[in-house]
């Protein structure tokens, strides 16, 4: 019992409900209206301009596999004048990204787009197994999700990028809000609805995929046969994040404009007057944007290189705890036990304070 | 794989994508034959079918009450089944029923 198209005139045999609408529509009209939505996301809100180099963020997922195709044949089929090239981040995870890269690789043959490919070794000097082997399986992926949103930005200033675009989709967006009210982060929640986000010294980053269904994108890449990598990082379980993601999968299941709906809700949010919102501010040591004098990347990264990897993890009091049981440690060594309790406090504090004046 | 046609079987074809596969041996294609049966074959028999029978690792990231978990997409012969009455589609032998989960990493 085929079922027919509900677009007016077409009488193909729908393959698809789609989640936003409830319409039920051939694979061709499912074509024509995913691509046809994504390119008035893109003409709404002036994401691109003619004559702009474009960095799609390449992860070999289906997200930005979807995305790199998307916009080459939109760049194609309207004439944007843009020019395209691909941007994989190397977390330098052995067997997790080996694969991925494979398939942005592939990405790269198959759309004829040039592919640039930047390790967390040639940005950092760590790679995220290294990493691991310093700090453990704990906070691993502070450091990696922190050094994985620098990267970007990074890469694209090296390659002189106009323009950052991810793949994030519709269900990413509406997954960040809920997380971010149930953080309390009124600052993110602020911000994390903007399609297109921008900070001093950096690059533009936009998200053409905001109001693409997760549902959909998938669809998308089976019909059109488009190859990508699905897998999970070896290292990441990450429990918080999951039980939102099937929260909302739930919810999508029973009302599926849901999804669309926390968009909505989280866009049109306006926060009190008198809400103080952290300033945001550049760091003093490598110039990104920063919450804080020294960006939590060089933060990160001077703990792993100082051989004190919980610095920038734990909170600032535990952080001064720990920075007196490294004194005491430094003590102990050179100075033995002939130092008066007197003058050994007095030397605790002075290491004390020249550490935490080199931090922040 | 050698597919043997007896009278009283039912042939089907399942296949996983989008790491579903994971849960199923690491294969994607499987060619499967149910038994036959009384009643007709539901999708809702087969989801439990397969849990007993074709899954190989962590069932609750495959199953959720009677149903696939939320975020599996499911696809009778190209077509979405939220088109065909989804767990209670009746199954025609040789059906080609693909599973795909959107829940890993993109």
């Amino acid at each position: 019992m085929p079922i027919q198209c509900n677009n007016i005139g077409c009488k193909k045999s729908a393959i698809l409900k789609r989640p936003k609408t409830s319409d039920k529509i051939c694979k061709e009209c499912f074509f024509q209206s995913f691509e046809t939505e994504i390119h008035d996301t893109i003409v709404k809100n002036n994401l691109f301009h003619p004559g702009e180099k474009v960095a799609i963020a390449a992860s070999g997922g289906k997200d930005s596999t979807v995305l790199a195709y998307i916009l080459k044949l939109l760049n194609d089929r309207y004439n944007y004048n843009l020019n395209l090239f691909l941007l994989s981040v190397d977390e330098g995870i052995t067997g997790y990204r080996d694969d991925s890269l494979e398939t942005v690789k592939k990405n790269r043959d198959d759309y004829d787009i040039p592919l640039k490919i930047l390790s967390y070794e040639e940005l950092y000097g760590w790679s995220m197994d290294n990493i691991v082997k310093q700090v453990g399986r704990k906070n691993n992926c502070t450091f990696c999700g922190v050094f994985r949103r620098q990267a970007l930005d990074r890469g694209a200033a090296i390659l002189e990028a106009d323009c950052l675009v991810t793949g994030h989709n519709a269900d990413d967006i509406a997954e960040t809000i809920l997380m971010n009210i149930l953080r309390g982060d009124i600052s993110r929640l602020s911000r994390c609805t903007s399609i297109i986000t921008m900070g001093e010294n950096s690059i533009p980053r936009c998200k053409p995929l905001k109001y693409a269904y997760e549902k959909e994108i998938v669809m998308y890449a089976y019909f059109k046969k488009l190859h990508y990598f699905s897998t999970e990082c070896i290292y990441s379980p990450e429990a918080y994040r999951g039980y939102v993601r099937s929260f909302l999968k739930n919810l999508e299941k029973i009302r599926p404009s849901a999804i669309i709906d926390i968009i909505y809700s989280g866009e049109n949010i306006s926060i009190r007057d008198d809400i103080v919102l952290p300033n945001r501010g550049i760091c003093k040591k490598c110039g990104f944007i920063s919450s804080q004098n020294i960006c939590k990347a060089c933060m990160l990264l001077e703990g792993l290189n100082r051989g004190l990897p919980k610095l920038g993890i734990s909170k600032r009091h535990k952080r001064c705890k720990f920075w007196l049981e490294q004194c005491k440690h430094i003590l102990i060594c050179p100075q033995g036990s002939k130092m008066t309790s007197l003058g050994r406090t007095q030397h605790m504090i002075q290491i004390k304070e020249s550490l935490f004046n080199s931090f922040l | 794989m050698s597919k043997i046609c007896l009278s009283n079987s039912f042939p089907l074809t399942v296949q996983f994508g989008g790491g579903a596969e994971l849960l199923f041996n690491n294969t994607k294609k499987h060619d499967v034959i149910l038994p036959q049966k009384e009643n007709p074959w539901t999708l809702r028999l087969l989801i439990a079918w397969l849990k007993e029978n074709l899954l190989t690792e962590k069932p609750e990231l495959f199953v959720q009450g009677e149903s696939v978990r939320p975020g599996i997409l499911v696809l009778v012969n190209d077509q979405d089944w939220e088109l065909i009455g989804e767990l209670d589609y009746e199954l025609k032998e040789n059906d080609n029923v693909l599973f795909i989960s959107t829940l890993h990493g993109g």
